[in-house]
């Protein structure tokens, strides 16, 4: 019986570069990654600069709406923006990434802890760029376990082989 | 009937068609599995998923805000 559904020789491949740490811009990687992964694709995710944030062992993922004009919460029924001089106040960080956590919550969007499990879970090959850690001084052992630490060539040799190519 | 249910109703993109692939390998191959869920989006997605990996989409229906999908596990 042939299994597709598992990666082989004649799987499809994807890398994505993954350059952003925040709550928002956490879920395009996660979600496409582990998608491709159940499709039976090759996936490999290389985490650099803020990115990185998403490999912490303990999560601290914040959004804001500084500089994100289209950034819009539904609120009893309307959508609401914010002025950047308000937004750039203490505590409004805060707020919205509460606000954005019950969102999250309520609409049955995984959370990024689990998106990130099931892509352990389902073998995406995960790389953590060496260079950033040098960069913000972080150890490896800041992050999770079962990753690999790479650099730039260590990235282009699967990107090269791959069918699908992301920067994210 | 199929040979095994998975209850998606509430969950959002992409945690229906995750938890499918990962239910579907408890499924024998020729046996089915019965999805239920509430993500309009998973109409579209289920459909392209059974194409991308060889499983057949026996069914795809929707009742009352519900959308049932019956997959047999060819792949």
């Amino acid at each position: 019986m042939t299994d597709n559904t598992e990666s082989g020789a004649n799987a499809k491949s994807m890398t994505i570069i993954v350059t952003k740490g925040s709550l928002d811009w956490a879920y395009p990687p996660l979600i496409l990654a582990t998608t491709a992964a159940a499709m039976g694709v090759d996936v490999t995710l290389f985490f650099t600069f803020y990115g990185l944030e998403i490999l912490k062992k303990k999560l601290d993922l914040q959004v804001t709406a500084l500089g994100n004009a289209a950034m819009k919460m539904p609120m009893m029924g309307m959508h609401m923006a914010m002025p950047n001089i308000v937004n750039m106040l203490p505590g409004v960080d805060a707020g919205a990434t509460t606000m954005m956590k019950n969102l999250i919550k309520s609409k049955g969007v995984a959370s990024i802890e689990d998106l990130r499990e099931a892509a352990i879970e389902s073998d995406v090959k995960i790389i953590a760029c060496q260079m950033t850690l040098d960069l913000f001084e972080y150890k490896a052992t800041d992050l999770i376990d079962g990753i690999e630490i790479g650099g730039a060539a260590t990235y282009m040799e699967k990107a090269l082989k791959s069918d699908i190519n992301l920067f994210i | 009937m199929a040979d095994k249910t998975l209850d998606a109703k509430g969950l959002n993109c992409p945690l229906p068609i995750l938890r499918a692939k990962k239910t579907l390998k408890e499924v024998p191959a020729g046996g089915t599995l019965e999805v239920l869920a509430t993500d309009p989006g998973s109409v579209a997605d289920f459909a392209a998923f059974c194409r991308t990996t060889g499983n057949e989409l026996v069914e795809s229906t929707s009742n009352a805000g519900v959308y049932r999908f019956v997959i047999k596990h060819v792949a």
